[in-house]
């Protein structure tokens, strides 16, 4: 069985929804729920760079990088948040991050 | 050809069950390790797809720098483990019906979708032939030609997220005694010391 686009789309429709799982199971520790947006925006390069492949388009390896410097900087910004928060709460839980109320 | 989809098959379970790993793992810093292994195992199917610059990239990026940051931020913050896994089953239905969901409309668009009769000749920037032209190459060449700008704006985004970071973690403590050299050299004997002569038996 030759491996094509439909097995790569699998793998990363997979860790996507694995990324939405990690979103809901986790609700005491944000640092987990930032990963899985990780393993999501991975999800997406996978699908980026196989549909780049597959199509023999190099567009999608340079939308590609631009996914993963969004990702970086998300990552940065996000876990500064997080140690901010910590030194006000002394505690990262999702739960209690209720102050405004929403 | 049996080599490659072995590969495959191996990168893209090694990958499923990093990400597994990655949500039910209950002390975080594991988490940042089976994180780095899933990231490893996309790289190796970015090389079984023929981008081997992006798998390169990621394995720089991602391990390099974005995992080592979670991993000091983790490692920075005290956290309790015992407290971390609580109200793990509350979540559970919620997380599977969203997820099913999710899965199911991927499914659903997986089965619709087939690829436009010319969908060839749609193509922005067709691959030159790898033997030719190298996949780094080929990147740079309309990189910083017809993708100048989104490339500029990438490195906006990285100034900014930057510049955020600090301004958020950055703290003037009070209360910090600093060395200013010159008061040091301005300091006389006769503006700090007194010299008296102590009768005996009298004090001062």
């Amino acid at each position: 069985m030759v491996v094509s686009l439909p097995h790569f789309l699998t793998v990363a429709a997979i860790l996507f929804t694995l990324g939405i799982f990690g979103i809901f199971l986790n609700r005491k520790n944000l640092i987990v729920i930032l990963m899985s947006i990780e393993l999501m925006l991975l999800a997406v390069n996978i699908n980026f760079v196989a549909f780049s492949a597959s199509l023999g388009d190099l567009v999608g390896q340079i939308f590609t990088m631009l996914v993963l410097t969004v990702a970086a900087a998300e990552a940065a910004i996000g876990l500064a948040i997080v140690v901010v928060f910590y030194r006000a709460h002394r505690s990262i839980a999702v739960e209690d991050i209720n102050e405004l109320k929403g | 050809m049996i080599a490659a989809t072995l590969a495959f098959y191996l990168f893209a379970a090694l990958a499923v069950i990093g990400a597994l790993n990655v949500i039910f793992q209950k002390n975080p810093v594991h988490s940042v390790l089976w994180l780095i292994f899933t990231f490893f195992n996309g790289a190796g199917l970015f090389v079984l797809l023929g981008a081997e610059f992006v798998a390169m990239i990621l394995v720089v990026v991602y391990v390099g720098a974005v995992a080592v940051l979670f991993l000091f931020v983790v490692m920075m913050l005290d956290i309790n483990i015992t407290v971390v896994r609580e109200g793990f089953l509350k979540y559970l239905p919620a997380g599977l019906l969203v997820g099913g969901l999710l899965l199911a409309e991927l499914v659903t668009v997986f089965i619709g979708w087939q690829i436009s009769d010319n969908a060839e000749a749609m193509r922005a920037a067709p691959t030159p032939d790898p033997a030719v032209i190298t996949n780094t190459e080929a990147i740079g060449q309309i990189l910083y030609t017809d993708y100048v700008y989104v490339f500029q704006a990438s490195g906006l985004i990285l100034l900014v997220a930057m510049i955020g970071s600090i301004v958020l973690t950055h703290r003037s403590r009070q209360g910090v005694r600093k060395q200013v050299i010159a008061d040091q050299n301005a300091r006389r004997p006769q503006d700090t010391l007194e010299i008296v002569k102590v009768e005996s038996g009298k004090g001062l």
